[in-house]
């Protein structure tokens, strides 16, 4: 079996390449029932129903980022209420500036609550793949390259509890996984 | 149906056949063809075309740039405004660049959630055009209030006055919906990039280049751990987008409908200036896409007829929206009975502007009906022609909107002309220039068609592509 990385540094995991999104899902599948925890597929793009065959929970960024638009709509009513009403009330057009004004201060309540939303779902998203980062072991593969062109990777990690280097290297090849390969660290 | 029929159209019926789309990708491109043939784009020696059409737009955007300088130095006397038409082309000119802009949100968010995977070719240029859109349309706002140097005041921060911003008026709804429009749109854009700029990173050969896109690409790595947060942020950003876009233009009608003008002051504004902006955005977008496929030829196999099609029928029903919004103001200005209402639109359609008129209304009603016929709509050269009138004639229908309703006040005595100088014509000119120029740099250095959306929309990216169902 090959080995790229540093040989002196700690093993990151076992790597296997396969052609095709059919061949990378079914592989997965198998996967998941051997029981494994920590370990990764990868594709140039999503592949639909990987997260079923994957046994992937529903990403939980959806409700981090309830809790972002919540958090602008609260920061537009304390600002405009906040202002308009107690610091300084502006009266324009003889118009009452009390919290049942709403329509009146909505756009911006709407356009604050967008604008932090869309904040927290990219660098919530950003945080929860442990990204950005500048290097990771996986990029020592050479073969790894095609990831984001047509070829499609599997990766069992050295910290999996069921993890031994026979026994994975066995597994993947039963999966009909090629150019098996061992990744250690730099 | 299986997909197994679908790919082997010969062994079906007639009946059948009419089913069966076509397939997205043209002559069975592979995953590694569309990775080479877009990053060869970025990749190989800058073209002869791409240097003489800088020497071209890279002047212009000087020559705006020089402008806005001299305007900054000298005061916005030197545009043509005066009493009474005191909003004249900086705001006919915003109000047109930001509508461009908006069909490219339309194709990334509203087509998504659809899930109209059509969109997958055109949605990343749709999108740059937006970005560049709206960096020409925020400098006419920001530049006409007349002294730059106090544009902070718009900012809801504490000043030395303690006076705070006036939340109900809808020139601030505006700022803070066009800052959050561009900021949305920009992350929205970068989002989809990461894995193609890892495909850049992936295939680089020189260090230089491996630097930037690395750091760019964020160590992008493709799994599906990575993949299911990314597509639930896409998703989102996609539904907050959405509500977005409808807003942001709703937004800029009500500079115009929340005022007391006759002609400005309609309940029908906002979704008349949605449709608006999306029938101009995308003839816009097929503006500058037809020429990117006629020299990247390979790209017809992605930006097929299919899609021009489909895009001409928008803008045959968006421009069919508007030209019933026209005919339901005129409705309104008679059936209201009142008569500033009913003068607007009389000396709209024939007052001293009613060249601009019946150009808005040639150009917004009549020319697009060209497409209910498919020849117009599949004939590239036909396409290209005819999307101009749409381009031209939405800069009118703001002008219309604009001029014509502030150059006849309610006497008479305060009744008078808008002419442009020569200062309001070379900026908007210098404007197309910068768009232009952002558009060249962004095909020379970006990926101008999102690779993974497109491999994923291939029939083989189908997990159970090939088995029997």
């Amino acid at each position: 079996m090959d080995a790229v990385g540093n040989p002196t540094a700690p093993v990151y995991g076992i790597a296997a390449e396969f052609q095709s999104a059919r061949d990378l899902y079914h592989a997965a599948e198998k996967i998941r029932e051997a029981g494994f925890s920590k370990w990764d597929v990868f594709s140039p793009f999503p592949i639909h129903g990987m997260d079923e065959a994957m046994g992937l929970k529903r990403s939980i960024l959806g409700k981090v980022v309830f809790c972002g638009g919540l958090t602008g709509f609260l920061t537009a009513v304390s600002l405009e209420f906040g202002t308009s009403s107690f610091l300084y009330p502006l009266i324009v057009a003889g118009k009452p500036t009390n919290l049942y004004t709403v329509p009146a201060f909505f756009p911006v309540k709407f356009e604050l609550t967008i604008l932090i939303s869309a904040f927290t779902a990219v660098f919530g998203m950003l945080i929860m793949n442990g990204l950005p980062r500048l290097n990771h072991q996986l990029f020592n593969w050479d073969r790894f390259k095609k990831v984001t062109e047509d070829k499609f990777f599997v990766a069992i990690e050295s910290e999996d509890p069921k993890f031994s280097t026979r026994s994975v290297k066995d597994f993947l090849e039963s999966l009909g996984g090629t150019n098996i390969t061992t990744i250690h660290g730099d | 149906m299986s997909n197994a029929t679908a790919e082997h159209p010969e062994h079906l019926t007639e009946d059948e056949k009419q089913l069966v789309r076509q397939p997205l990708v043209l002559n069975k491109r592979t995953m590694g063809w569309i990775s080479d043939y877009i990053s060869s784009i970025v990749e190989g020696k800058t073209p002869t075309w791409w240097y003489i059409s800088m020497g071209v737009t890279v002047p212009l955007t000087l020559m705006c740039l020089a402008l806005l300088g001299y305007l900054i130095s000298t005061g916005v006397g030197v545009w043509g405004n005066n009493h009474p038409v005191g909003w004249a082309w900086d705001i006919t000119n915003f109000v047109f660049w930001i509508g461009i802009g908006h069909a490219g949100t339309l194709i990334s968010a509203i087509l998504f959630l659809t899930r109209q995977k059509w969109r997958t070719s055109i949605n990343r240029a749709a999108e740059a055009m937006t970005l560049f859109a709206v960096v020409c349309a925020g400098i006419y706002p920001a530049l006409h209030v007349g002294r730059v140097w106090m544009a902070w005041f718009l900012a809801p921060v504490s000043n030395a006055n303690a006076i705070w911003q006036n939340f109900r008026s809808p020139l601030l709804w505006d700022v803070f919906a066009v800052s959050t429009y561009f900021t949305v749109s920009v992350l929205f854009w970068y989002t989809g990039l990461i894995p193609d700029l890892a495909t850049l990173r992936d295939r680089c050969t020189t260090k230089i280049r491996k630097f930037i896109y690395g750091v760019l690409a964020l160590g992008w790595r493709g799994g599906n751990r990575q993949w299911r947060h990314y597509e639930m942020a896409y998703l989102i950003l996609a539904g907050l987008s959405t509500p977005l876009v409808l807003s942001v233009h709703s937004v800029v009608s009500f500079d115009f409908a929340t005022s007391v003008i006759p002609g400005w002051h309609t309940t029908i504004f906002p979704p008349y200036f949605v449709a608006g902006a999306i029938f101009g955005g995308f003839a816009m977008v097929l503006t500058i896409m037809i020429p990117a496929c006629a020299i990247y030829k390979p790209l017809h196999d992605l930006v097929t007829i299919d899609h021009v099609d489909k895009m001409c029928k928008i803008i045959l029903l968006t421009g069919s929206i508007v030209g019933y919004a026209y005919l339901m103001e005129l409705f309104i200005a008679w059936y209201g009975a009142n008569p500033y209402e009913k003068a607007a639109f009389w000396y709209r359609a024939f007052g001293p502007y009613w060249w601009a008129y019946w150009s808005m209304m040639f150009c917004n009603v009549i020319a697009p009906q060209m497409f209910w016929f498919k020849y117009f709509r599949t004939h590239l050269i036909w396409v290209w022609v005819i999307v101009q009138f749409p381009n031209a004639g939405m800069w009118f229908e703001r002008f219309v909107i604009i001029a014509t309703t502030l150059a006849r006040d309610f006497t008479p005595s305060a009744w008078g002309m808008f002419h442009p100088t020569w200062v309001d014509i070379c900026t908007f000119v210098g404007t197309f220039g910068l768009f232009t120029t952002l558009f060249l740099l962004f095909i020379r250095f970006l990926p101008m068609i999102c690779m993974f959306e497109v491999k994923a929309v291939l029939p083989e990216a189908d997990p159970h592509h090939g088995e029997a169902h």
